[in-house]
């Protein structure tokens, strides 16, 4: 009973600041500063309407600009991946085990070591200010970490059903796309979800990419708000964090199960 | 199971099946080399050349040699950014494994509420490298922040943390700590894996708590330690979103938040030194792969292997 009651307690001091800036983006500025507990004195929406059109475009021209790179790199990820992933679990070629320790040591490779000669392709291709940069890479499957997830989870499916259908007449297309595809929507749906949270959230190849307004998705706009209000107007501030959480926080709550059998069977965050 | 044991394992991955499906392969595996000649391979043989070249984006690239490698080492800004860093990752990493591995303990096998209280843990790991939670972090920690508030129902007076030269950098780890619970969904999922027998048995040998913990828990353990302790320092050495925004862009105050892709982003993207930026790129990695070696070679010594 008493390691409960410690467990809600710390679970309740972990949680708290984010309690606190969903009840502070309902309170006037000035009590922001003034109020350290959740339930506010004065309920004032005013935070909502003012963050939405405080800067160039309205929110919403944001959140449709986040959808759009993060729909783009969730269909590239589920494609080009689950692709890369049945030849490396169904496939016999020359160089297999090569390639494999390569498509693995990628995993590990920091943006960094890629990002500068990237940029100036980019920009020679005139795709700077563009969602391509965001997204043509995930249809080339160049986040080989969702490749190796649907590699373990291919390698679980019992071979007998390829066996079958090739005797049936299927070729590796029809296999990967009415065998293995319908039988592996759990790594699909873990590679969907880490796609959704992880695309939503970057910061730094956003950051670099789009620096036209118009082009802004949720984070550069929210860091965009930061510099140009400064401390000014906390609570509008915390009204958009908010709103540009909500997504994460839904996918969170529907997703779980597949959040947590994903770290857990790769460790990642 | 993981990444890191697939990488020493590979060598087993050969599937007796038929020989010879290479064009099928080559289906299969087209967007995939691609994408490794154009976004992986490609660009990294481009930023090693860059890297011994002063390069400016407008004007050809000029070969200078070792030219960034040694300005590097006389670059004070560098050179802080690198300490900076390495406080950074070798204060916050140990304490937040510490945490999930502690939380991950006290959440025994079965327990009542187990999976709310997994999931409440976690959330912050989800959030926790956005904007969102950063522009937070600034509020939190600032003059008349959260924390302040809170210490002068205490009677104490706070000040500034983000804004204190002593303080700011703290506030990043803090931020890295509180987000514990990746770890710990990781150590839950390999305290499971341990058969209860075991403890079965040493109860019957009147092994005590602690006992079992040291003696059987522990040793179990230390390869899932090991493999958060491998990502978690990976991760962190590249951490960037929260340093950028909680210090507004420029790593301050006084660089004490310059962490070490903060700079490279600031060299290479700011002042457009992409020759210097692509050094530091490539430096990062060297540093990245060879604290990994060491890791794995001194796991020799303390990491234990039932299989």
């Amino acid at each position: 009973m008493l390691k409960h009651a410690g467990l809600i307690a710390f679970g309740f001091v972990m949680l708290y600041p984010l309690l606190w800036m969903v009840a502070s983006s309902f309170k006037p500025n000035a009590l922001i500063f003034r109020e350290p507990g959740l339930i506010p004195t004065d309920i004032d929406l005013s935070n909502y309407t003012d963050g939405w059109n405080a800067l160039l475009h309205p929110f919403s021209h944001y959140l449709i600009n986040s959808a759009i790179v993060v729909l783009g790199s969730l269909l590239g990820n589920l494609l080009s991946c689950s692709l890369a992933a049945y030849a490396f679990a169904r496939l016999e070629f020359r160089g297999k085990r090569l390639w494999f320790a390569v498509m693995l040591m990628s995993i590990m490779l920091p943006i960094h070591v890629v990002i500068v000669p990237q940029y100036v392709l980019f920009s020679q291709l005139e795709w700077i200010n563009t969602f391509l940069p965001l997204i043509v890479p995930k249809l080339l499957a160049t986040d080989a970490f969702f490749i190796f997830l649907m590699v373990q989870f291919f390698r679980g499916i019992p071979r007998e059903l390829d066996e079958a259908a090739t005797i049936d007449g299927a070729n590796h297309l029809r296999i990967y796309l009415q065998i293995m595809l319908p039988l592996s929507l759990p790594a699909l749906a873990t590679t969907a979800i880490f796609t959704f949270i992880w695309t939503w959230n970057d910061f730094f190849s956003q950051l670099i990419f789009l620096t036209r307004p118009e082009m802004y998705t949720v984070p550069i706009a929210l860091r965009t708000f930061v510099d140009s209000t400064g401390e000014s107007s906390w609570g509008s501030l915390f009204a958009m964090s908010i709103v540009s959480l909500i997504p994460v926080f839904i996918a969170f709550l529907f997703g779980q199960k597949y959040l947590v059998k994903g770290i857990a069977t790769t460790g990642i965050k | 199971m993981s990444v890191i044991q697939e990488i020493s394992r590979s060598k087993q991955n050969v599937s007796p099946r038929r020989k010879g499906d290479g064009r099928w392969a080559l289906f299969f595996l087209a967007p995939w080399f691609v994408g490794l000649a154009l976004i992986t391979a490609g660009p990294m043989g481009a930023s090693l050349y860059l890297s011994f070249t002063d390069y400016d984006l407008l004007s050809p690239a000029q070969w200078v040699g070792l030219e960034n490698y040694t300005r590097m080492f006389d670059d004070p800004r560098f050179l802080n950014s690198l300490a900076v860093t390495f406080t950074y990752v070798f204060v916050s990493v140990p304490l937040q494994l510490a945490a999930a591995l502690g939380l991950a303990l006290l959440l025994d096998k079965g327990m009542r509420g187990l999976a709310l209280y997994r999931s409440v843990y976690y959330l912050p790991s989800l959030l926790g490298g956005s904007v969102a939670i950063a522009i937070l972090w600034r509020q939190i920690f600032g003059a008349d922040g959260l924390v302040n508030q809170v210490l002068a129902l205490f009677g104490v007076q706070g000040q500034g943390w983000v804004s204190h030269p002593d303080y700011a950098l703290g506030t990043l780890m803090a931020l890295n700590v509180w987000t514990f619970g990746a770890p710990m969904v990781i150590f839950l999922a390999g305290l499971r894996q341990i058969p209860q027998m075991y403890y079965e048995a040493a109860s019957i040998d009147g092994a005590s708590r602690f006992r079992q913990f040291r003696s059987i828990t522990l040793p179990l353990l230390t390869p899932i330690i090991f493999f958060n302790l491998v990502l978690q320092l990976i991760e962190a050495f590249q951490s960037f979103t929260r340093a950028f925004v909680v210090s507004g862009g420029n790593g301050g105050p006084s660089d004490s938040t310059l962490l070490y892709t903060l700079y490279l982003y600031l060299k290479g993207f700011g002042s457009l030194d992409m020759g210097y930026a692509s050094a530091m790129a490539w430096f990062l990695l060297l540093i990245i792969g060879g604290m990994t070696v060491v890791n794995f070679l001194a796991s020799k010594y303390w990491v234990f292997y039932d299989d």
